[in-house]
Order: structure tokens, then sequence, then C-alpha cells
């Protein structure tokens, strides 16, 4: 039996992305448009389950060639930024959505928990609840009988077993949904975050569940921003980035690789593929200082260049300056300091000027993100790394570093003796 | 070893999985039990509102149609002549407005779980059988009102419920696959079917309808049903069998393409709620 169980051969999955307007100038263009929204829209809508042979601007691969092979027993960890075609994956091993291409062959039973509590009814009572979403989740009306008394133990709700579950606190109802997850019995587990959910207690007592699903010799894939979780839970990993297989090996080299990634200077931001967003407005460039040196204690200018299809009004623009991948340091965002910004369609930048920088030498991940209302125009994980260069800020010959001082230098302070 | 799934681009066109559908039985029962639980949850007449709408909109048409307009009942009272085809009417008339919503209500199951997606139309199907069944019961008082006697022919029955369920389970198949990528038959069914009501011979006798349109009239599976009903249970008139066998056509008809349609759209469903 040295099949493996679960075989990927080169999947691909396209999306078509929402298209921008086209810009319309005459009064006459306007009219026209007018006329033939509903057939323009109808073929706009008909195309986003249609592709043509050529690929357009709009087509967006969120996969390209993924192929790996997953042993019986395995418990293979999957992670890469956001974007990076992880949940895509998990939504195709799953059965959820096709492959554009490739074939998948599967040699098991598939339970893929990619939220908890899918298919409860506010309406219904835990009791029917715990059969309702049993059954989605692919268990037989028996199974469910055997295992009913377990599972409301697990949970702990066992007063209100019914009682309509809008009537639960939040907290009962993930602990009533993950019992019953955590109760499958299937011979493969695909799981999507779901650690997620509930207070410090509870993610405790479902990693401990996880692990003894994984030390039974099942076979899980585990998809996490929980580095800690899936250090501990899984023995390989898989590093995705931009819709294709980065790295693969034990889980902690390829944890380490992913720290690695995580500026990918060698690829130019216009370029970056693994991006949320990037359709209306995309950001192409940035710069720092105009190139010139960024010392601490002295001005910092930020010039970010955009390219936006269409005119944008009350774009909030935030930027992210991290020490390490995930670590946020602060956030410059333009809505909370009050300045409103507008764009026009086409090229243009954005300068964010600093007065003073206070943060200490080091190399800083930078994340960009814009938005209109709510929506996400384009966000970038490591967008570009700011070099901040030693400099004696106080003027006494003594350096600061990161390693013993912080990231930040206090202003000069007024020291005294008092009394 | 247990059983191999491979999972590829799908190619042309495949009829619905059987084996699937019949593999995740317990969570169609599951869901047509959710949908009824729920819809009457927290109501102080519950099941209740399953007599009094077919009751109320019978009352107004015998009102309106049956003594304002006088419309001939084909010689029984207005009343019982409405209310034998409302049953079945309301039984399709519901389907059509919860198919086109009913994928995208359930959004968060479709992007979050496998199942075969035909388990939705199909539970609604089933859950709407149960007002069904209490419109027949209301329908069967009437007749103890009337002092009504059936004759042999109600054992056409069970053939006119078949033609129903296929007729309304292959429309539902095709336009909740449809509303999925277009919002528009959400919008649509809400009035389109207040008008399809007057294309069927719901609150008028069909004997209005000039024979030489009769026979195109009758592709609407529907007319076929209800005079079928009115003659199963009124005996007012001989069995139509021209008009139920047509009937029988166009509902198969209807079922096959749906059925064939949904599972080609089916596995978009998640890229599209």
């Amino acid at each position: 039996m040295s099949d493996p169980i679960i075989r990927v051969e080169g999947i691909s999955k396209k999306y078509r992305l929402g298209e921008g307007k086209k810009k319309v100038d005459t009064f006459s263009e306007r009219i026209k448009d007018a006329l033939m929204y509903p057939i323009n829209n109808f073929k706009k809508i008909k195309s986003l389950t249609k592709f043509s042979k050529e690929d357009d601007a709009s087509v967006f691969w969120a996969l390209k060639d993924i192929n790996f092979e997953v042993n019986q027993g395995e418990v293979l960890g999957i992670i890469g930024h956001n974007g990076a075609g992880k949940s895509t994956l998990l939504k195709i091993l799953s059965r959820i959505t096709e492959p554009t291409e490739g074939r998948i062959t599967i040699r098991g039973k598939v339970s893929s928990l990619l939220e908890v509590g899918t298919g409860f009814h506010p309406e219904l009572t835990g009791r029917d609840n715990i059969y309702m979403n049993g059954t989605i989740l692919g268990m037989r009306k028996w199974e469910i009988d055997k295992k009913f008394d377990e599972i409301v133990a697990f949970s702990g709700v066992e007063k209100h077993i019914d009682t309509p579950v809008k009537f639960y606190s939040s907290g009962m109802q993930v602990r009533l949904a993950f019992s019953v997850a955590a109760h499958l019995e299937p011979e493969i587990l695909v799981i999507d975050e779901v650690l997620a959910v509930g207070d410090a207690e509870f993610q405790r007592k479902c990693l401990g569940k996880m692990e003894d699903v994984a030390g039974a010799g099942r076979t899980v894939l585990f998809v996490s921003h929980n580095m800690g979780a899936v250090e501990g839970l899984c023995k390989n990993g898989l590093l995705l980035s931009g819709g294709q297989v980065k790295f693969q090996s034990n889980v902690k080299d390829t944890i380490a690789y992913y720290r690695n990634l995580a500026t990918i200077d060698n690829i130019d931001l216009v370029n970056r593929s693994d991006r949320k967003g990037g359709v209306d407005f995309k950001f192409e460039k940035v710069e720092f200082n105009e190139g010139n040196p960024v010392l601490t204690g002295k001005p910092l200018t930020v010039t970010i260049f955009f390219n936006a299809r269409l005119d944008i009004r009350n774009l909030h623009v935030a930027m992210t300056i991290c020490a390490s991948f995930e670590d946020r340091l602060m956030v410059v965002d333009n809505s909370s300091q009050g300045a409103p910004l507008s764009v026009t369609a086409g090229k243009g930048k954005i300068t964010i000027e600093l007065e003073d920088l206070r943060l200490l030498p080091h190399k800083y991940e930078i994340n960009l993100w814009a938005a209109q209302s709510k929506q996400v125009l384009d966000y970038v994980l490591g967008a570009a790394s700011l070099n901040v260069q030693e400099t004696d800020i106080y003027g006494t010959g003594i350096t600061l570093n990161t390693k013993q001082h912080g990231y930040f230098a206090s202003n000069r302070c007024k020291w005294e003796i008092v009394g | 070893m247990s059983d191999v799934i491979v999972i590829e681009p799908d190619k042309g066109w495949k009829l619905i999985s059987i084996r699937e559908s019949v593999r995740y039985r317990d969570l169609l029962y599951f869901l047509t039990i959710r949908s009824i639980k729920a819809k009457y949850a927290q109501s102080v007449l519950g099941v209740g509102w399953a007599i009094l709408q077919p009751l109320t909109q019978t009352l107004i048409f015998t009102v309106v149609f049956g003594n304002l307009a006088a419309l001939s009942s084909d010689g029984v009272p207005y009343i019982l002549f409405s209310f034998v085809a409302m049953v079945p009417w309301n039984y399709f008339s519901n389907i059509l407005t919860e198919s086109s919503t009913s994928l995208i209500q359930n959004k968060n199951l479709i992007s979050k779980v496998y199942f075969p997606r035909l388990i939705l139309p199909l539970s609604s199907v089933f859950s709407k059988l149960l007002d069904f069944a209490i419109g027949f019961v209301v329908m069967l008082g009437f007749f103890i009102y009337y002092q009504f006697a059936p004759g042999i022919e109600v054992l056409v029955f069970p053939l006119l419920l078949i033609i129903l369920v296929m007729t309304s389970l292959g429309t539902g198949m095709i336009l909740s696959s449809l509303a999925v990528q277009y919002r528009d038959v959400q919008y649509a069914m809400s009035f389109l079917v207040r008008v399809l009501m007057y294309g069927a011979p719901v609150v008028y006798s069909i004997e209005i309808i000039p024979k030489e349109y009769l026979y195109v009239y009758a592709l609407n599976p529907m007319v076929g049903v209800i005079e079928g009903m009115r003659s199963a249970f009124l005996g007012t008139k001989e069995m139509p069998w021209p008009l139920i066998s047509i009937s029988a056509i166009v509902a198969l008809i209807l079922f096959l393409f749906g059925a064939f349609y949904f599972q080609k759209m089916e596995r978009k469903f998640a890229d599209l709620t």
C-alpha cells in the first residue's frame, strides 16, 4: 500500500475578478452606456463562469500548477501569506469548488472543517443542531445517535440541549459546534483555522483534541496563521506563495523559509501577485527619502506610487511598520489622522511625511493597505522593507541598536535629581 | 481500501449522481425538518399559517371572481372549485419563490462544506409537501361540509401528485441554479408567480380557453395537474387524459433538463454565491 492517500497533480484555479467600470466622457456615450447597461451586465455576469483562451487582465490565477502528495498518517501544515491560495486549495480538496485544471486523487473519506457550526440554525435546539451539523459534515444519523451523549458532554451544554441555540452565548455555540466536529471520524481531516474561535482555554482543548486525531494515525491537512499551532501539530510543511508551491519540507524548515520570505525583495511591488485586490487601485512602488538614507531622529518621507483605474473619493490608506513578519509596531493611516485623500484615475503618488522618525536601526517590513468604505482595494504584506541606518541620535557618540534598546528611541529627555 | 475520490474539472453533461444523494439522505431528512421547524418557530399560529394562507386567498377569490365577477365554476360551489386548484398551485408557486433564493440563502453551507447540492432543492420539495398535506386536509374538510363525495376518479391523484412534484423539482432546479448567477431571477419571481397564476386555470374554468389554443395552453404542466385534480375530486368532467399526458411529458422534460442543468452548474455554485 505505497500509494499516497492524496495525490495532487497540476492543480490550477482561475478566478475572474470583478471589472472596474469604463469611463465615459461624452453625453451621447453616457446615454448609450445607460441603454446598453443590461446587455453589458449580462455579458459580464455570464463571463464569470466562462474563460476564453486569451487571458485578459481580469483573470486571476489563485493556484497555478500545484503538485504534491500526502501519505497515510501524515500531518501536513499548509502555510503562506494571505492570498497565497491556501483557502482555495482547501476548497478544492474539500470538493466545494472545482479546479480549472489538474487532478486530485483521494483514497478515503474526507471531512473538511472550514468553519465550525456550518448549518447551525438559531431557531433550532442544540439537539437539532447537532444532528443538522453532523449530517452536513457527512455523518450518518446512526453515527450521531451513537456519539450523541459524548458530544453533549464534551461541549458542556447538557442543561440547555433542548433550548434554541439563539439563546446560547456565542461561546456555548462555538463549544457545541466544535464538539460535533471533534467527533468526526474521517480517514482524512482538512482543517482551516478553526482554532481562531473561542477563548484561550477552549482553544487549548481543541488543540489537544486535534493532537489526538493526528496521533491516532489519521491524515490531517492543517492550514493556519498560528505558527505555534502548525509547528506543534504538523510533521511536514508546505509553503504556498502566489498560488504556487514555494517550499516543501519538514515543518521547522518550512516555517523558517516562510519567515525569510516575508519580503520578496527580488520581485517589484508592481508585479507582486500575492496581494488582495490590486485591480481598481494598485500600489506600484515605494520610495523612502527619495532613495537617500533613512536615519533615526530625522524626517522620513514615504512616497507611494499607485495606479488607479478610476476616480476614488475618500481613499483610505494605511502603512503598517512591522519589526518582522506579522509583528506590527505601528500603523500610519490617513483616516484616523483626519487627512482625507481623493485620487483621480491614472498613475499618481501619495507622500507621507514623518517629521521625526523614532525607529531604531533595523530592517522593517512595510505592509500597505488601501480601501474605500471598508472595501479593500489593494493589500500587500511585505510590500517594501525600510532600512533604518545607524546614527548617533543624541550626539553622544553612542548608537542604539534594537537588540538592546527595543525598536523605539525616546525623545531627548530632561534628567534631574529632585530633592 | 475505501472508495477513491477523483477531483478534476467537470467536462460535458452528466446526470446528477443518484448514489451521492442517497448517501446523504440523512442530511436531506434534517434539512427538511430544519426548514419546517425554522419556518414556524416563534409564531403563535405555527402550522396554522399553512391553513390560513390558502384559505384567505380562496375566500378572496370566491368573493371577487365567484360572486362579483360571477365566473363559471363548472357547476360546483366556487369555493370548492378554486380550493381544489389552489392546493397544488400554492405548492408549485411556493417552490418557485423559494428556489429563487434557496441557494443564495444557504451560501454559508455551499461555500464551506461539500454535499450534493441537489439536497437543497430536494429539501424544499419535501418540506413544502407538509403545507400541501395541510391544504389537502382542509380541502377534505370542505368536501365534508358541502357533502361532496369524490368518485372512483380519485385514484388518479397519485399520478397527478407525481407530475406536480416533478414539475416543481424540475423548475426548482433550473431556477435555483440560474438565480445563483443572475440575481434577477429572485426579483422576477416575486411578481412572475402572480402572473403565472393567471396562465393556469386556478380562478377560472378551462372552458373559457378557445379550443384551438387549448393544447398550447396545456404546455403549462400545471394545467393538466389542476384540471386533473378537478376531475378527480369534483367529478364534474371526464378525466382530461390528453391534458394530463401533455403535462406529464412537459414535466418529464423539465425534470430531466433541470437535472442536467443543475449538475452542470453545481460545482460553480461556491464561486458564485
